[in-house]
């Protein structure tokens, strides 16, 4: 069953900012047809008078205390950084 | 303007909380120091951290969403906004989608002839980005060379408050962002500075013939980052959209930048990909229910808001309605205002003074009324040193400038300077006897009827006490031994 168009995959794949081929396009909509295929097995499932949840754990309402804690040195948060300048993290142009 | 079409504006503004710490780490919050010094591994993102919400940050957002007669919602989740922009470490912000903290609230703007109803459509939480500086020699965007990220703003808790789709001109506008900011200040929960950004307003506007009820086609307008910026930058943008229709063309959906400079706005980016942000829900935070008692709990905390206050005023004190408003609409004025009822009964007249001399002086030298010298004990013994006559209005004046900048009692400043009013009236007669007797040709005209003359008989009398007669028993004695 086509549960994905070429037009979705070259969609989804402008917003993840990623460059395919057309050759490549048409096997990675056909690999996420079969995911999504595998994926909707769970519309099989009975899910009559289940609350809908957006978390796999049973728990609510973990909160943190309103208290400073120590943050990193500079020098140790910018030592990720692949470039720095002017005590920041340098990044490329933006257009 | 055209009369025939009539501006739509939904106003979208951010509030950053200030809090402690940040949204989800306990860094702390930065005020324009060196940059990336107050981050950590979950504000910068790095994999295996995890975020935790400050628990603090969740009152402060429902008290506001409460405050804008808001329903909170039982249930409420964040949500990762995918997008790729190098202000968040993550490539994504944690905000909120669907499921938003409060919805279905308004807040009602005098315009002075009408009260307009703005409905708010949601208040939700979500994290501030870093900043982002352009390294080059102008820099803008578009001539720099690389751009620098402090992120010691990221993860800020921010808080997004939506209106509907109900503001109709460019002045309704600014006045919802001036009573929804004084709204903010009265929680105490943000220093809502426009200049430091700590409030920022963006505005959807389009323009539709009058009495259609259709939506036009919106555009976006970012940095309307004052008041005045705000009523200007929709003024030009509804002047821009009404000419595009009228030469026949259409509105492009865009967002468009206001130029304090030129007082324009122009193309930021066409929203052809249209805000497809890939939503989906946070998995590395839980779910949060908001049980009744917690609503209850920062409804208590919830102090009297500027619209109660300021029809109390007119109701407990007999205050005119532009009176109480002024008053009403600002904290501390408010407070000083009502410290000073206690001591002394006549609050017309403490209205009075606030309102006008103090509030000069306080505007000439850039102060708020928490700062000034003058408590409200010594503010209060001053009127009655006016109404026992023992000083006049002008001489109140000079007393209470004295009072302002050294804090003084009034008492001790009127005998130290030996200010007095004079109200002997055996000392008034004699000084009245002398101007008579001085000045024949203006006593000869106001025999004749000319009543002006009487004026200059008086300033007479207050140049030869330096101003401390009692001007009413002046007036009153002259005229005994003119007639």
């Amino acid at each position: 069953m086509k549960r994905i168009s070429k037009d979705d995959v070259k969609h989804v794949a402008e917003l993840a900012e990623l460059k395919f081929g057309e050759k490549d396009i048409e096997k990675i909509t056909s690999q996420l047809d079969r995911i999504l295929d595998h994926v909707a097995n769970i519309n099989s499932v009975n899910t009559e008078g289940i609350q809908p949840t957006s978390h796999i754990l049973d728990i609510k309402n973990v909160f943190r205390e309103d208290m400073v804690e120590e943050s990193v040195t500079q020098e140790f948060a910018l030592k990720n950084a692949p470039d720095e300048a002017n005590d920041g993290f340098k990044v490329p142009k933006i257009d | 303007m055209k009369n025939e079409y009539e501006p739509v504006i939904g106003l979208e503004t951010h509030v950053e909380l200030y809090t402690n710490t940040k949204m989800f780490c306990g860094c702390r919050l930065s005020f324009g120091e060196e940059k990336n010094i107050y981050t950590c591994p979950v504000c910068l993102g790095h994999p295996g951290s995890l975020p935790v919400i400050n628990k603090k940050a969740i009152e402060y957002a429902a008290k506001i969403a409460l405050a804008l007669n808001c329903k909170i919602r039982k249930y409420t989740i964040f949500h990762r906004k995918n997008y790729f922009y190098p202000d968040m470490p993550k490539n994504y912000q944690i905000s909120q989608y669907d499921l938003p903290l409060g919805v279905g609230g308004y807040l009602d703007i005098d315009i002075g002839s009408y009260i307009r109803r703005v409905g708010i459509t949601r208040v939700h939480m979500e994290e501030d980005t870093g900043k982002l500086l352009h390294k080059g020699i102008t820099g803008r965007i578009s001539e720099s060379e690389a751009s620098i990220v402090d992120f010691n703003r990221a993860g800020t808790p921010l808080i997004e408050v939506v209106t509907e789709p109900d503001i109709r001109s460019p002045e309704e506008a600014k006045e919802y962002m001036i009573v929804l900011r004084n709204l903010i200040l009265f929680l105490d929960v943000s220093d809502c500075s426009m200049e430091e950004g700590s409030l920022r307003c963006d505005a959807n506007v389009s323009v539709r013939k009058t009495g259609e009820d259709k939506i036009g086609t919106k555009t976006e307008i970012k940095n309307l980052n004052s008041f005045k910026f705000l009523q200007k930058g929709l003024e030009y943008e509804v002047k821009r959209q009404i000419k595009v229709l009228e030469a026949g063309g259409g509105i492009i959906q865009q967002t468009r930048h206001y130029d304090s400079k030129t007082g324009t706005t122009k193309v930021l980016r066409s929203k052809e990909e249209a805000h497809d942000y890939r939503y989906f829900p946070e998995p590395d935070l839980v779910p949060i229910y908001i049980e009744d008692k917690m609503i209850e709990d920062i409804r208590k905390t919830i102090p009297e808001l500027p619209s109660a206050k300021a029809k109390r005023f007119e109701k407990q004190y007999g205050l005119p309605k532009y009176d109480s408003s002024f008053l009403a609409n600002n904290k501390s004025l408010a407070d000083y205002f009502e410290q000073c009822c206690r001591h002394y009964n006549n609050a017309k007249n403490i209205a009075k003074w606030i309102m006008g001399d103090f509030s000069a002086l306080l505007n000439k030298e850039k102060m708020t009324i928490k700062d000034s010298r003058v408590t409200p004990e010594n503010l209060c013994k001053m009127l009655e040193i006016i109404d026992k006559g023992k000083i006049n209005y002008k001489i109140a004046k000079s007393v209470f400038e004295e009072m302002f900048s050294t804090g003084k009692n009034p008492q001790k400043i009127i005998e130290d300077r030996g200010l007095e009013q004079i109200s002997d009236e055996g000392l008034l007669e004699a000084v009245i006897e002398e101007v008579i007797k001085d000045n024949p040709g203006p006593v000869k005209q106001f025999k004749e009827g000319k009543d002006k003359a009487i004026g200059f008989l008086i300033g007479r009398v207050m140049a030869k006490t330096k101003g401390k007669a009692n001007p009413g028993m002046v007036n009153e004695i002259i005229i005994k031994k003119l007639s």
